[in-house]
């Protein structure tokens, strides 16, 4: 969710962009002469927040289990693919594929926890598709994994449940409602471009939903959860569109 | 609403009520909803558009024209800075938008409103009426519509269609594949996007600069007639 912007540009260009932005908005501020945007009155945020309930419902609605995301040939491919967080690239989880294992909770018969080579075990899925941002970037890359669906029905997830939930190395965390879940496409993406994921998009691995916005493709997982209450999300809680759907 | 009052006035009328613009109740409801819905898809959109822009160009909406509310504080509270709000604005306004503006395109067909005042419209027409408007030597008279007008309106409706379709495959590239596909995939559908909004507040700049000169047809579209206009004022142009 850092801007691309931001990210390339030098230290002194950042501060003089977010001085001229706060400029900009001083000026704004004046121009309105009312000092408060009607945004962050508590009643438009409580509708805002509604519409974007009924928003989820919608795109559930709209949503095709059997509906597959756009794919691509491997020269669409892009090699530079873009590290996108909330931080800079050098606080990104650095994990070892020795200590890790993946944690597993809520409506899930079998909780023992899975070790890199385990999940690199299982059989893969490969896919070229558009990774969409939500800020309107998009990138096209090679993912390859485990079905996030086999997986569920192999450990005795509760696939009647309504969410499957997140947590991962770096604090963030997120949630997908089960027939996203349990779509074809959405992988547990151990290989980037066909080599294995680098620390830096999310070693050991990332869930790969291509029919969802990037936001709702976590990295680093460390713990999956099935449940029935509403996880939320990093970026949901802080106003982004729970469903997130493409 | 009675009969005499949704009847539209063609040619010769008689003196009480020649010059006097009718817009039913309907029509002024719909016109004002599609205002708003306008005004918050645009501020909320150029908000959205200042965080990854669709045109390989440097440029950004001032933020004060754009809709979100304060960043600095949701970057304070959520380091985040003011999309998800825009984002909200954009996708609740959304169902206003495409409600309203469905209703209104139904409505302006299924009434006649727009054979009978948007149509004949040809080519030779709307130059010599552009070449008139563009001396100020075109006439306006309440309740008719000259051919520049009814390019616009036509042009209006279709750029406003173009950016919904084109929003809708930019919401659903993979639900919606398809339409995103014939707008050139996801990438070009953005910039669909951009330039239908561009087009639409070109005609806003339009519309309101000319209702502002011809203050008569704000009154028609508030009250739905101008209650004095007995004759069409003088050096009023469109």
């Amino acid at each position: 969710m850092t801007r691309p912007n931001l990210e390339r540009a030098p230290l002194v260009q950042q501060i003089e962009r977010r001085l001229f932005l706060r400029q900009t908005l001083s000026l704004g501020a004046l121009t309105l002469l009312t000092g408060c945007d009607i945004s962050d009155q508590d009643g438009v945020q409580k509708v805002l927040h509604a519409m974007s309930r009924w928003n989820d419902r919608a795109q559930a609605f709209l949503f095709g289990r059997e509906t597959l995301a756009p794919t691509f040939a491997e020269s669409d491919v892009v090699h530079n693919f873009r590290y996108n967080a909330f931080y800079p690239v050098a606080d990104a989880p650095q994990l070892s594929a020795a200590d890790y294992r993946l944690e597993l909770s809520g409506l899930i018969a079998d909780k023992r926890p899975w070790t890199v080579e385990q999940i690199g075990a299982l059989a893969h899925e490969s896919q070229i598709t558009r990774h969409v941002c939500v800020e309107g970037w998009s990138m096209i890359g090679k993912w390859s994994g485990p079905r996030l669906g086999d997986f569920l029905q192999r450990v005795g997830a509760d696939l009647t449940a309504k969410y499957v939930g997140f947590q991962c190395a770096d604090g963030y965390s997120g949630s997908l409602d089960m027939p996203s879940a349990l779509h074809p496409q959405t992988i547990m993406a151990v290989k980037f471009a066909d080599e294995t994921l680098p620390s830096k998009f999310g070693f050991p691995f990332k869930i790969r939903v291509p029919t969802k916005l990037g936001y709702k493709n976590p990295k680093w997982v460390t713990t999956i959860f099935v449940t029935n209450r509403m996880p939320g999300g990093f970026w949901e809680d802080r106003g982004y569109n729970w469903f997130g759907g493409s | 609403m009675t009969a005499e009052v949704t009847s539209k006035v063609r040619g010769p009328a008689p003196a009480g009520v020649r010059g006097v613009q009718l817009h039913p109740l309907s029509r002024r409801i719909m016109h004002w909803i599609n205002a708003l819905a306008i005004i918050v898809m645009i501020g909320s959109g150029w908000r959205i558009y200042n965080y990854y822009p669709a045109l390989p160009i440097n440029f950004g909406f001032p933020l004060y024209l754009t809709l979100g509310g304060d960043f600095t504080v949701t970057e304070a509270l959520d380091d985040e800075d003011g999309l998800a709000n825009a984002l909200a604005w954009h996708f609740a306004a959304m169902w206003v938008s495409v409600i309203n503006f469905g209703a209104f395109v139904i409505v302006g067909f299924a009434s006649g409103h727009y054979r009978r005042d948007f149509l004949p419209v040809g080519p030779r027409a709307f130059v010599s009426d552009l070449w008139a408007a563009m001396r100020f030597k075109l006439d306006h008279t309440l309740g008719e519509y000259n051919a520049v007008q009814k390019v616009l309106y036509w042009g209006v409706l279709g750029a406003i269609l173009l950016t919904i379709l084109s929003g809708l495959s930019i919401w659903k590239p993979v639900q919606l594949k398809e339409l995103t596909w014939l707008f050139g995939g996801y990438e070009f559908a953005r910039v669909v996007h951009f330039f239908g909004m561009a087009a639409i507040a070109g005609f806003l700049v339009v519309h309101v600069a000319l209702s502002l000169l011809v203050p008569s047809t704000l009154v028609a579209m508030i009250l739905g007639r101008v209650p004095g206009a007995r004759h069409p004022p003088k050096g009023g142009t469109t």
